[in-house]
């Protein structure tokens, strides 16, 4: 996807530029940690300027103090030319500043138009009359602009993870923000989507507008952005202009150390046994309809069977099918040739399938728990793990201990909540606790969404492994480079249905674009 | 200037402990001024006050039998509330619980004492529970919020205990004795249905005792087991509990269950310590509506069983000390006034374990916890 992606990079922008956003020296120290220390940057008007950096560099402190989300302990904040000191994140949208978070800031009850609404200024969202209408109007027009298709009517819980992202970028672009900051944007879009949404924020930057760009992802920075800001352990370790630097030069700036990216290993996997069926399946979603149409599946002992796909067209609902978590219309599972029980979580646990959802923090985990109980969320039942009614919790606490140092998750202790724990260390906890259950199967949803390089790299030597121990993974990702490099085959779905499949090793990239938009052939 | 409310990113021990304890001193501050106004000597009245709850001669024993229903309607709050299940019907599964034992106590007259008590405890527990099962159903089958559906079915129990007694000829209703032929009542137990008391100078009514064995028991169960620690989980977030293959509904099914059940075993305990009748006089068990002032025990005991005790036994001193402080130039509204304050200020207090205020110009936004946890990776 690189080179049509990067045809659109404009050239830097031109003299007339003056800085739009500017800080020296900003320091945030957090408890225990120094998020920001003496960061200087600068961001012209009309440029989109990436900001690049492993996650805990602190990008996302960085543009929190730029929304005024917190305040910087030591240096100065200029935007346009001005001091600002801003204390709440309404004087940093007053500023004309707009954030895309990583993290949705969505109210789930609420409809799309009503999102919106909230936190409004402009006159129509000031009056004591709604006019929702009129916002609905708005949001439906500017999405088909920037072509972010969605219904201003749908409620947010109603929508998947990628439409509600774009809700979010609708939401900045309806208050009209001059400097928009948008963290980590494409992690759940197609290529196409995601150079449409390049497009998108080039055309915003020659209006004027400044678009800061949040990504640790090298193409995409490499495709969008006029110059770059490398931030690693909290400093700010160099800017430079894009059209002079190189996919290595930077991962060399962000990293410190040289990467191999994205590069198949022949690793030699046996392909064993049949053990996952899924067979004609079909499943309603939320809204009632039916979310996965006759899916027929099968996936041998240490095969990954990847799934591409756009988020929303059914794979949440057919990982929560296949793992029990949501009830079958039609169709069956079987593993290992035994039928399972549709819609009953400890059933599909029983036969031996494991899940890494998609949502970690809520579903993978109970999020305000230590670790320890997290480790025993499946296994607490059984004879290890307890006495007669009694849970034996020496033995629970010594557990999470052996797992903490097995996979090197870096946490306080075993008694810390799972609420504590980066992302990365959390699908640590969230993969020792599966695997330690054995499982034949393996469903495992955007493993490594919102992870850094380090943490990614992990969880695909994690996956590889379990996979040359003979187990059969369902591999369901967004990101194209992930099913590429860890897959044997990919099945790409579209509005429910499977539209096709293809060898990995024979795989091009833009054909599975092409039918994870609807495009292609059966 | 301005005034900003704060989530505490973390909360100290020690403020679990100096809140409560600050909480009250505003409260007699405030009621202190209440006081003046109305021309009481505060400081005489706190010290009647604390006479009358706990060292005036039959004090303590007064206390206690004011704490043992808010013990067990506590305990029945608190084991629902752990699982964010909110079983606002303590009320009238401890009606239902006084309908089941004295129908036990009733039926097996002539048998042993420890046989009528045993029956009595199960009769309650089982009626309570089973009434508190209808929510739980509603709750876990049809998704039904079970405050609303709790809280009605209150005022089910309520008026069906008004027609066992004064709008049928029940089993419960005496129609023999010549008083009742005037005013309605319930058939007097017999003898031996009677709870015994421990001590003699204080006087602990059995179902304390039982109380404490329970809030020991519930303790247990939800720390020490695996059934607390699946409502550990359920009520931490249901979706990862429904994850790793709990039965979620079999769960609210339990946990109202216990509930009722816990409520159930404060009926019975008020039939057979005290009552030893089935007691529909509106302004008897229905007048105190203990199954509310247990809501009250559990929140500020943090639903912890062991703070329910002590919150138990504390509230009862204050409602005995203000039945006692009530006289002519002491009116019963002004006790309400101090009895309402306390609650307010204690209730209240409990913002401040969980935010903090900053006055002035703050350094920090509101920071989400989410956020700041991100922030250190």
């Amino acid at each position: 996807m690189e080179p049509t992606a990067q045809s659109q990079t404009v050239a830097p922008a031109g003299l007339r530029a003056r800085p739009a956003i500017a800080c020296r020296r900003i320091t945030k120290r957090f408890p225990g940690v120094v998020a920001n220390d003496r960061v200087d940057f600068e961001a012209l008007e009309g440029e989109v300027h990436a900001l690049l950096g492993e996650n805990g560099a602190g990008k996302s402190t960085l543009s929190n103090i730029f929304t005024g989300l917190y305040r910087a302990d030591e240096g100065e904040l200029e935007v346009n030319g001005t001091p600002v000191a801003f204390d709440t994140p309404r004087d940093g949208i007053e500023a004309g500043i707009g954030m895309v978070h990583q993290h949705f800031r969505l109210v789930e009850p609420f409809t799309v138009a009503e999102n919106v609404m909230l936190g409004d200024t402009s006159d129509l969202g000031r009056s004591f009359r709604l006019h929702p209408r009129a916002i609905e109007e708005r949001v439906a027009e500017l999405g088909e602009r920037y072509g972010m298709a969605v219904d201003p009517r749908a409620r947010i819980w109603q929508l998947s993870v990628g439409e509600q992202q774009r809700v979010e970028i609708l939401k900045a672009l309806y208050r009209e923000a001059r400097i928009l900051i948008l963290d980590e944007p494409t992690a759940v879009l197609t290529p196409q989507e995601a150079t449409d949404l390049f497009g998108t924020l080039r055309a915003m930057a020659d209006d004027g507008r400044t678009v800061i760009f949040i990504s640790h992802k090298l193409h995409e920075v490499m495709a969008v952005s006029d110059r770059v800001t490398v931030l690693r352990d909290g400093r700010s370790v160099a800017t430079v202009d894009t059209s002079a630097s190189t996919r290595e030069s930077l991962a060399a700036l962000m990293v410190g150390r040289e990467l191999n990216t994205y590069a198949r290993p022949d690793d030699g996997r046996e392909i064993g046994e049949l053990l996952l069926e899924v067979d004609g399946l079909t499943a309603a979603g939320d809204r009632g309809t039916d979310a996965v149409h006759d899916v027929t599946l099968s996936v041998h002992a240490g095969e990954i069977l990847g799934i591409a796909g756009v988020s929303g067209n059914g794979q949440r609902e057919l990982a929560e099918a296949v793992t029990g978590l949501r009830p079958l219309t039609g169709g069956q599972i079987r593993v290992a040739g035994k039928a399972v029980h549709a819609g009953d979580p400890r059933a599909a646990i029983k036969a031996g399938v494991a899940h890494v959802p998609e949502d970690r923090l809520h579903t993978g985990v109970a999020p305000s728990l230590s670790i320890s109980s997290n480790v025993v969320l499946k296994s607490y039942r059984e004879d290890e793990n307890s006495v007669g009614p009694f849970l034996r919790f020496r033995h629970i606490r010594d557990w999470a201990v052996e797992l903490i140092r097995r996979y090197d998750v870096k946490a306080p202790g075993p008694s810390a909540s799972a609420r504590q724990l980066s992302g990365g260390n959390l699908q640590k906890v969230v993969l020792a606790r599966e695997f330690s259950g054995h499982p034949r199967v393996l469903v495992i949803a955007a493993p490594t969404r919102g992870l850094d390089v380090g943490a990614i790299e992990t969880v695909h030597a994690h996956l590889r492994d379990a996979a040359a121990a003979g187990v059969a993974i369902l591999l369901i990702s967004e990101d194209l480079d992930e099913l590429m490099t860890l897959s044997d085959r990919i099945a790409v779905m579209y509005e429910g249905r499977i539209v096709g499949e293809v060898a990995a090793a024979h795989a091009v990239v833009e054909e599975i674009g092409l039918m994870m938009a609807g495009g292609g052939e059966r | 200037m301005s005034i900003r409310i704060e989530r505490r990113l973390s909360q100290p021990r020690w403020l679990s402990v100096a809140v409560p304890v600050c909480s009250l001193v505003v409260a007699f501050l405030l009621i202190a001024i209440v006081l003046l106004a109305t021309g009481h000597d505060p400081l005489e009245t706190y010290k009647d006050l604390f006479e009358a709850a706990f060292t005036a001669e039959g004090a303590l024993s007064q206390t206690l039998v004011g704490a043992t229903p808010l013990l067990f309607t506590g305990l029945a709050a608190a084991a629902a509330f752990r699982m964010n299940l909110f079983n606002i019907g303590g009320e009238g599964q401890l009606y239902f619980g006084a309908i089941g034992s004295s129908a036990a106590g009733l039926l097996l007259a002539g048998q042993s004492a420890p046989v009528l008590i045993a029956a009595m405890m199960i009769a309650g527990i089982a009626t309570g529970a089973a009434w508190a099962l209808i929510p739980g159903f509603l709750r876990a089958y049809l998704s039904t919020n079970e405050i609303i559906t709790s809280l009605m079915l209150n005022y089910v129990a309520g008026l069906f205990l008004t027609y066992l007694i004064f709008d049928s000829s029940s089993y419960w209703r005496d129609t023999t004795s010549p008083s009742a032929a005037v005013f309605p009542v319930g058939k007097e137990l017999p003898d031996a249905a009677s709870w015994p008391t421990f001590g003699s100078s204080i006087v602990v009514p059995f179902g304390f005792l039982v109380g404490i064995v329970a809030a020991i028991g519930l303790w247990a169960l939800y720390s020490r087991t695996r059934f607390g620690f699946e409502v550990q989980v359920m009520s931490d977030s249901p979706r990862a509990a429904r994850y790793s293959g709990m039965r979620t509904r079999r769960k609210i099914l339990a946990v109202m269950g216990l509930s009722g059940g816990l409520a159930g075993l404060g009926g019975a305990s008020q039939v057979g310590d005290f009552l030893h009748t089935l007691d529909a006089d509106p302004n008897g068990l229905r007048a105190y509506g203990y199954g509310y002032t247990g809501i009250v025990v559990a929140a500020l005991a943090r639903y912890n069983p062991f703070a329910v005790v002590l919150v138990a036994f504390l509230i009862g001193g204050l409602q005995n000390a203000g039945i006692s402080l009530q006289g002519p130039d002491f009116p019963s509204g002004l006790v309400g006034v101090m009895q309402g304050m306390i609650l307010f200020t204690t209730l209240g207090g409990e913002l401040f374990v969980r935010y903090r205020v900053r006055i002035g110009r703050s350094h920090r936004g509101a920071r989400p916890a989410e956020a700041a946890a991100e922030a250190t990776r």
